[in-house]
């Protein structure tokens, strides 16, 4: 194997719990280059977590070895390899009374002497680290009074102050909103992309993690591991399989999760943009295939009015009404249809 | 300094100054009171109040729990076996030995209780390298509970001469240790407290757990064990000379954190060092009641410190378990 342009790799991993000897999953050939953002998607249960913490050194293999930059990483020291892996777990949280600044001052552990006082490098590097998660707000603030999202960025600021190039996390967009969710995976994409480092996080998020990750990797509850750039594994139908049973409805056309419904009619839109693309996945939703022939039972044209808000012209047989919302659009549709089965329930 | 003044007798300052300073003129009875007694008396509660608060923090960092201090390990326990063994079980030519010593033999209890101490600190120390954290405290308790049942039973089948001597102990006392004992406590006191200044940011590492720990390069089991031994000498060597004394390991570091609002143990262990030092005295200074013939049992007095503080703590943070996490 080789591993001269590896951040981190693993021959056949055996992972587990060296305890008990029971093995969580096995056959694991995982490999991380510099400049990296890998998502690691996975039904609950297949040993993400456990994966991720044998890839850091805090599990030990049952079998197989990990290697950084081709080292093995039961070679170096813990000190060494400390400053070389660092992780953000999905272990239960740190005392409340711990200021965040406390917390990602502790990722400074590795370098600091004795006491574990700060030097100047080791402050630029934890002020580097705030500034780059942007929570200089929170720097003062305790640990436990922050919302999650915050705590998820302390954390990923904590493993950044430890100044290693392989950044591994667990699920480290859990529990947390949104908007958050896109900053955090934005964040560690970047720092991927821009510093170099090697970046591996464990998500929940199949739709976010297609589009941001550079790879992803798939492990199923055979505890099988399959990776690849997302685009791939999609058309392989690797995604699909993954989630089978878990979820249905994903649609790997538009790499996202749609009702699936068998249309029992069919819609044409007309139009152009973003806005066709809008309209078409409201009426998917609502059980109408879309087509582009005559063979339609409903008709939408999109258009703009002077202000450029979008406008729908609706079409059902010899009914047609203007729109200023799909929410009234799709409304308009549910009356029609129920004046149709009352007409058939009276005189059908 | 208040300390030596007050007691049964009181003592003029100006008069302990003199004796301090060896000066002729002291009255000799005031002189020897502070010399034999209030001076070993007050240094015994300044370094056990430390000793105690330290471990305390120890153990509170490593279990990640608010109410863990040195006798969930079950080192008070293990004491309180040697000590009832020795007092209970080694029939008259114990008690024989003991009584003939001055203050209630305390060289013979001091032995049972640190051979007592030191017993369940080593059977908790290999236990420690083979289960995780959150079993060793309830291993600790179960431990506890067990030796204390033992303690019963010789309790139930011994006399009463004997059981005085016993309780006498198990109420803990500053005064039992005289001035060449502390020859021998004070070193090995500061020998701890050194450990576990020596420790700190060990112990800042186990603030985020022991998988945080290891990533962050410490050797976790290696760590535990040193930490855990250190809490357990101080633990042991205090309760060995001064009999079981509650509270002051959970009330001290309580009182830091709420004080100091840090987690932070390069500030946490000195501070809870001076603050158990400052709540040893204290409480040494209520239990002999200035102004009244008689005294307190210690514990009494740690307990009605410790536990106000603990409520206090309590109430201010809605939730303990937001305090640690997890």
């Amino acid at each position: 194997m080789s591993h001269h342009d590896t951040a981190l790799d693993s021959d056949t991993l055996v992972i587990g719990y060296k305890e008990s000897g029971q093995k969580v999953a096995e056959n694991l050939s995982v490999s991380l280059k510099p400049g990296e953002f890998v998502s690691l998607l996975g039904p609950n249960g297949v040993g993400k977590s456990t994966l991720i913490r044998t890839l850091a050194g805090i599990d030990d293999p049952l079998e197989g070895r990990v290697f950084l930059k081709g080292e093995p990483l039961s070679d170096l020291t813990p000190k060494e390899r400390a400053r070389r892996i660092s992780v953000v777990l999905a272990d239960a949280l740190p005392g409340a009374m711990l200021s965040v600044y406390g917390l990602i001052a502790l990722g400074r552990h590795p370098y600091t002497g004795l006491m574990g006082g700060l030097a100047t490098d080791d402050k630029e590097r934890v002020d580097w680290a705030i500034e780059t998660m942007g929570i200089q707000d929170l720097a003062n603030r305790r640990f436990g009074e922050i919302s999650d999202g915050e705590r998820q960025k302390a954390l990923i600021a904590r493993a950044l102050a430890q100044e290693a190039d392989v950044l591994l996390l667990d699920e480290p967009t859990a529990f947390v909103d949104l908007p958050s969710h896109v900053e955090i995976v934005n964040v560690l994409r970047e720092l991927a992309h821009s510093q170099g480092l090697a970046v591996m996080a464990s998500s929940h998020d199949l739709e976010l993690s297609l589009s941001f990750s550079d790879k992803l990797w798939l492990m199923d509850l055979e505890g099988k591991l399959t990776n690849g750039v997302p685009e791939d594994l999609v058309l392989q139908g690797s995604v699909a399989r993954l989630f089978q049973g878990e979820f249905s409805g994903w649609d790997a056309e538009s790499g996202s999760f749609r009702v699936r419904k068998t249309p029992a009619r069919f819609a044409r839109v007309s139009g152009d943009g973003e806005t066709c693309y809008w309209v078409r996945r409201a009426l998917e939703r609502v059980g109408f295939g879309i087509r582009d022939d005559d063979e339609v039972a409903l008709e939408v044209s999109v258009g703009s009015d002077t202000n450029s808000c979008p406008i729908y012209q609706a079409i059902i047989g010899d009914r047609s009404k203007t729109f200023t919302s799909l929410g009234d659009l799709l409304a308009w549709i549910g009356r029609m249809d129920r004046a149709v089965s009352g007409h058939r329930a009276k005189y059908g | 300094m208040a300390g030596i003044c007050f007691g049964s007798v009181n003592i003029p300052l100006f008069e302990v100054l003199k004796s301090l300073i060896g000066s002729d003129d002291a009255g000799t009875l005031h002189s020897a009171i502070v010399l034999e007694f209030r001076l070993p008396r007050t240094a015994t509660a300044a370094f056990a109040g430390a000793s105690l608060a330290a471990a305390g923090l120890m153990m509170q960092t490593v279990f990640r729990n608010p109410l863990a201090d040195p006798f969930v390990l079950g080192v008070n326990s293990g004491a309180s076996l040697g000590v009832a063994i020795a007092l209970l079980v080694l029939g008259p030519g114990g008690i024989a030995l003991a009584s003939q010593t001055p203050l209630t033999g305390s060289l013979l209890v001091v032995v049972a209780a640190t051979i007592g101490a030191g017993a369940s600190l080593g059977l908790i120390l290999i236990l420690s390298r083979r289960v995780d954290v959150m079993s060793l405290l309830i291993l600790g308790l179960m431990i506890s509970y067990g030796v204390s049942s033992i303690v019963s039973i010789l309790i139930y089948y011994s006399m009463a001469d004997r059981l005085q001597v016993f309780f006498n102990w198990s109420f803990g006392n500053f005064g039992a240790v005289t001035l060449g004992q502390l020859g021998l406590f004070i070193p090995i006191a500061i020998l701890g407290l050194i450990g576990a200044i020596l420790l700190v940011k060990r112990l800042d590492a186990f603030l985020l757990g022991e998988r945080y720990a290891k990533s962050l390069g410490v050797g976790v089991e290696g760590s535990r064990l040193a930490i855990l031994a250190c809490a357990s000498l101080l633990a042991g060597v205090v309760t060995g000379f001064c009999g079981p004394i509650g509270f002051i390991g959970i009330a001290a570091p309580h009182l830091c954190r709420y004080l100091f609002k840090t987690s932070e143990h390069r500030f946490l262990v000195p501070a809870s060092i001076l603050m158990g030092a400052l709540v040893g005295l204290t409480s040494d200074i209520l239990a002999r009641a200035p102004g009244l013939e008689a005294t307190l049992p210690l514990n009494s007095v740690t307990a009605l410190i410790g536990v106000p503080v603990i409520i206090a703590a309590l109430l201010k943070q809605k939730s303990y378990q937001r305090l640690f996490g997890g």
